[in-house]
């Protein structure tokens, strides 16, 4: 086991490399001169020197890297234009907002994707089956801003069940903190929650056909205990790893959310990042969006170690 | 926005063939035969051979000026006259610019695709057939480049180089590059240690010729996969793009932007958002549909869907 | 079970008769399996011999029903055991037969754990579903039928997964399973085939010591005919999907009455003999080439005209004596022993 983490650690160390290589190097893509395209149109020839200094894009390219690993490295992420604020800071203040849209919107995405997949699995090729594939087909296709903006309508402003928009630190309250990320975090589901249901079809019916299937069989176990116990611990494993893929969508796909949502989180503030030509600001939303998760794959993988007994006793 | 189509099979499976695994070779006209065999197929393909003459027939269908205001005619319903899918806050033609908008989805997923194919292909190619350590460099750049989040890489290239559809195609492109490298690299593995290439090989086949009558056909069914999928992610995200205000520009239509001023008629009808709702999701629908549909008829006869 | 014998002692364990096993293809249902009959008594060893596909591994997989849902149906007949037609049962009744009155191993002991579960959990669980026992009685019994199947260390085995285990652990393992609730009938399916040569000899010692110790009835499926002579009582012979011949292992090795059963005799490498190993001409037909005559006529040495004419009924031989083969009368085929 230990030696698997290490051995995943040996992997994602150098991807990190990579990550903030490739992460910086968004500065070559800015067409013309970076200095005068970030100070803007109509700035004067010292503001533009002042950025260039600023940013350090007088120095070779190398050092401008090795100094923005340094920084990063230390917390340091530069000064966000836009907000005129460390960037830092801002990830630190905008981070609890997605992390709780994220959570909850993958509690949504496991709570309807696996009953779902479980049910297309186990009655493979009937009905139900095609009833539920036919839902995770249609929860891969539709729009989730486009479902997010109807549901405001329907269900919040037309009903009021819910507050249409906004949000709540979950300091002033559990249920006020959780009524108002319901919609968005359903609506963020639903393509993680058909990927869950797909996955865990295939694997489900996969187990069915397994010998150890019909050994329960013939142990006389019950229908719940052989499609729960026996065949759901096995299905669960291969769900397990495109979990961590599946987190990197939902982290990328509050950017939408929560601009339809009007929540200020991490995905407000890469739009608004985007929309001002913030590069300190996008270069590090991006760069910590790639380290979360990249550290999510890796707890993703040590947990499959852990389901599964063949790596977790090797 | 699902862009895997390989899947992981459960712990006492010897060996499943999944779609990275095998190239599934089956003679073409057994694949066509299986493939037209399937009524949803067949919807799919059509309807999306229907929205691509749409969108190229836009200028001559479309019964207005997609940029034309009309206020007093605003928010009309469908089937209204002279307004067949009715207008939107401005009293601009909902038909026309849906029109041009297919127009814009069609162009997105097809330049993105072809970025992503011409960055992702030959290298994939190349690492497959070559391995060493330039498939373990290029391998380890792809695998990272996966770990970020689609939408946001696509966003901050888009940032970085300005906001127009030109960038964004660009920037959804660049995001499909690993995901045609993976495909590319593991079919062509799948191939390189077959025997028939190891005998042309020995009789002095030059290596063009391998990959044209060799690897090309075996990597072919699983590109198509990957470019279906890729092209229902690539109407998502152009979509999600333009609703953010980072794609099209106004006044400009384009699906995403349509529901953006959408949500400004909420308080009066929700045609204007349906609509463009229910096309991006057909579309993207049937690109997945399709993605699926050449998977299952490519051999694996278990197919999972 | 009494150790006094009782008058549903004497009654037979188990009795099948007539029964037909179907299965579903692409176009519609195929017999698999025809008018097979076949007894085992209490404690006693029957064995179900014959080449693969000759549809021994069926016959079993139908007694608990063990198909893959929808796939497998009985079409007719009766599987008697303990008095109970078990055919007439529903899944939940059924239930309380499998794992506890009969016990089943199959051949793949790889594939037949589940991975994810310890094994000593997979031995407690049957216990506590057929008995009201507890989570600790059960492992305790868990590890009293590890013991008995020679497992060394049991209670640290307990706590491992199966993948720990070599193939012939596995297979003890399987055995310990099956026991655990004790069964008066075991089903072993194969249960060497797929081990070395070596554990293949322990794993069949442990089978025969320990159907003598707790007096349970064993069907033994097998394609060997050595382990039918070691270990049985009564022997059953399968060819085509139906019984070819019947008759006890005594009178069968001496005196084979079916052609079928008189070439997997030649066709057995034996130890003392230095004569060349025969081998069966061509291969057992599958369901869909049954020929309309006698199933083994096309590989017969025997074979006349008239073997291929109409189908061949069991031609009764005396005591429980059983011959598929109209010329059973006049030929005269050797015995080995």
């Amino acid at each position: 086991m230990l030696g698997m983490i290490l051995r995943r650690l040996g992997m994602i160390v150098p991807m990190m490399v990579i990550a903030s290589f490739l992460t910086f190097s968004l500065v070559l893509l800015i067409p013309g001169d970076p200095a005068t395209r970030i100070a803007g149109e109509s700035a004067t020839p010292e503001q533009v020197e002042q950025v260039a200094r600023d940013l350090g894009l007088d120095k070779p390219f190398l050092v401008q890297y090795a100094n923005f690993v340094q920084g990063a490295v230390t917390g340091d992420l530069g000064t966000s234009y836009t907000y005129n604020v460390p960037v830092a800071t801002m990830l630190k203040e905008r981070l609890p907002v997605t992390l709780s849209l994220t959570m909850v919107a993958l509690l949504f995405a496991l709570l309807l994707g696996i009953p779902l997949g479980v049910i297309a699995g186990r009655y493979a090729g009937r009905l139900p089956d095609r009833v539920a594939t036919g839902l995770t087909t249609l929860g891969l296709a539709v729009p989730n801003f486009a479902l997010g903006l109807l549901m405001i309508q329907i269900l919040a402003v037309e009903r009021g069940m819910f507050p249409a928009t906004g949000y709540r630190p979950m300091s002033e309250g559990l249920g006020e903190w959780f009524i108002r990320l319901v919609l968005p975090g359903l609506a963020l589901s639903m393509i993680v929650a058909a990927e869950i249901a797909r996955q865990l079809r295939a694997s489900i019916a996969d187990t069915l056909r397994q010998d150890y299937m019909r050994t329960a069989t013939a142990k006389g176990l019950s229908a719940p205990t052989k499609l729960f116990k026996h065949s759901m611990r096995n299905a669960l494993m291969p769900v397990v790893t495109v979990l961590g893929m599946q987190i990197a969508y939902l982290l990328g796909g509050t950017a939408v959310i929560e601009a339809v949502f009007g929540i200020s989180g991490l995905g407000d503030f890469a739009v608004q990042a985007v929309l001002g030509r913030d590069l300190p600001a996008i270069q590090g939303i991006i760069l910590f969006a790639v380290m979360v998760t990249l550290v999510m794959s890796l707890i993703v993988d040590i947990s499959y170690g852990y389901l599964n007994p063949k790596v977790r006793r090797s | 926005m699902s862009l895997e189509s390989g899947t992981p099979t459960a712990p006492g499976t010897p060996g499943t063939p999944g779609l990275t695994e095998t190239a599934g070779r089956v003679a073409p006209r057994r694949f066509v035969h299986r493939f037209l065999g399937r009524k949803v197929n067949v919807l799919a393909a059509g309807f999306l051979f229907v929205v691509t003459l749409l969108a190229l027939l836009a200028p001559w269908l479309a019964p207005h000026d997609p940029l034309t205001q009309d206020i007093p005619a605003a928010h009309l319903p469908p089937f209204s006259p002279d307004h067949l899918l009715g207008t939107d806050i401005l009293g601009r033609d909902v038909l026309s610019r849906m029109l041009y908008g297919a127009r814009v989805a069609g162009q997105a997923a097809l330049v993105s695709v072809l970025i992503g194919m011409g960055l992702g292909v030959i290298p994939g190619a190349m690492a497959g057939y070559l391995g060493g350590w330039y498939d373990a460099v290029l391998s380890r750049i792809a695998d990272t480049v996966l770990s970020f989040p689609p939408l946001l890489l696509a966003m901050a290239i888009v940032g970085v180089m300005g906001t127009n559809l030109t960038n964004a195609m660009l920037a959804i492109g660049l995001v499909f590059a690993p995901r045609f490298f993976r495909v590319v690299r593991s079919s062509v593995i799948s191939v390189r240690e077959e025997t028939y290439i190891e005998a042309s090989r020995s009789i002095g086949t030059s290596t063009a010729k391998i990959i044209r009558r060799h690897v090309f056909p075996n990597a072919l069914s699983p590109l198509i996969v990957q470019i279906s999928l890729a092209c229902g992610f690539a109407i998502l995200a152009e979509a999600s793009l333009s609703y953010l205000g980072l794609g099209v520009n106004p006044p400009d239509p384009s699906w995403g932007r349509m529901l953006q001023e959408g949500r400004e008629s909420l308080f009066y009808t929700k045609w204007p958002l349906v609509i463009p709702g229910i096309a991006i999701a057909l579309s993207v629908l049937a690109c997945n549909l399709l993605g699926d549909g050449v998977r299952d008829s490519m051999g694996d006869e278990r197919g999972h869907k | 079970m009494s150790a006094v014998p009782t008058a549903s002692d004497r009654l037979p364990l188990l009795e099948v008769e007539g029964l037909e096993v179907q299965f579903r293809g692409s176009s519609g249902w195929t017999t698999v399996v025809t008018d097979v009959a076949l007894r085992v008594d209490h404690g006693s060893v029957l064995g179900l011999v014959g080449e693969s596909g000759s549809g021994k591994s069926v016959t079993c997989a139908s007694i608990l029903r063990l198909f893959p849902a929808g796939s497998g149906r009985i079409a007719a007949g009766r599987i008697v055991f303990n008095g109970t037609d078990l055919t007439t049962l529903g899944e939940r009744q059924l239930n309380r037969v499998r794992g506890r009155d009969i016990g089943m191993i199959f051949q793949e002991p790889m594939t037949s754990l589940n991975p994810v579960l310890t094994v000593g959990e997979q031995i407690a669980e049957v216990v506590r579903r057929h008995g009201k026992v507890g989570r600790q009685a059960a492992r305790a019994r868990a590890r009293e039928v590890l013991d008995l199947v020679r497992i060394p260390n049991a209670a640290t085995r307990m706590r491992q997964y199966p993948h720990e285990f070599s193939g012939g652990m596995r297979q003890r393992v399987m055995i310990a399973m099956s026991l655990a609730t004790s069964p008066s009938l075991l089903i072993a399916d194969e249960p060497t085939t797929a081990l070395d040569v070596t554990i293949q000899v322990q794993i069949l010692d442990l089978l025969k010591d320990l159907a003598a110790e707790l007096e349970m009835g064993i069907l033994l499926v097998t394609h060997d005919l050595g382990v039918v002579a070691d270990m049985c009582d009564d022997v059953v012979v399968m060819y085509g999907g139906q019984v070819v011949e019947t008759g006890s292992c005594a009178e069968i090795f001496a005196e084979p009455r079916h052609p079928y059963t008189a070439d997997l005799m030649r066709a057995r490498p034996s130890i003392e003999g230095r004569q060349e190993l025969y081998v069966i001409p061509g291969r057992p037909p599958t369901p869909l080439e049954w020929p309309g005559g006698c199933r083994f006529a096309a590989r017969c040495r025997h074979r006349i005209e008239d073997c291929e004419a109409a189908p061949v009924d069991l031609h009764h031989l005396g005591d429980d004596r059983l011959s598929r083969c109209i010329r059973v009368s006049e030929l005269e085929l050797g015995g080995v022993r």
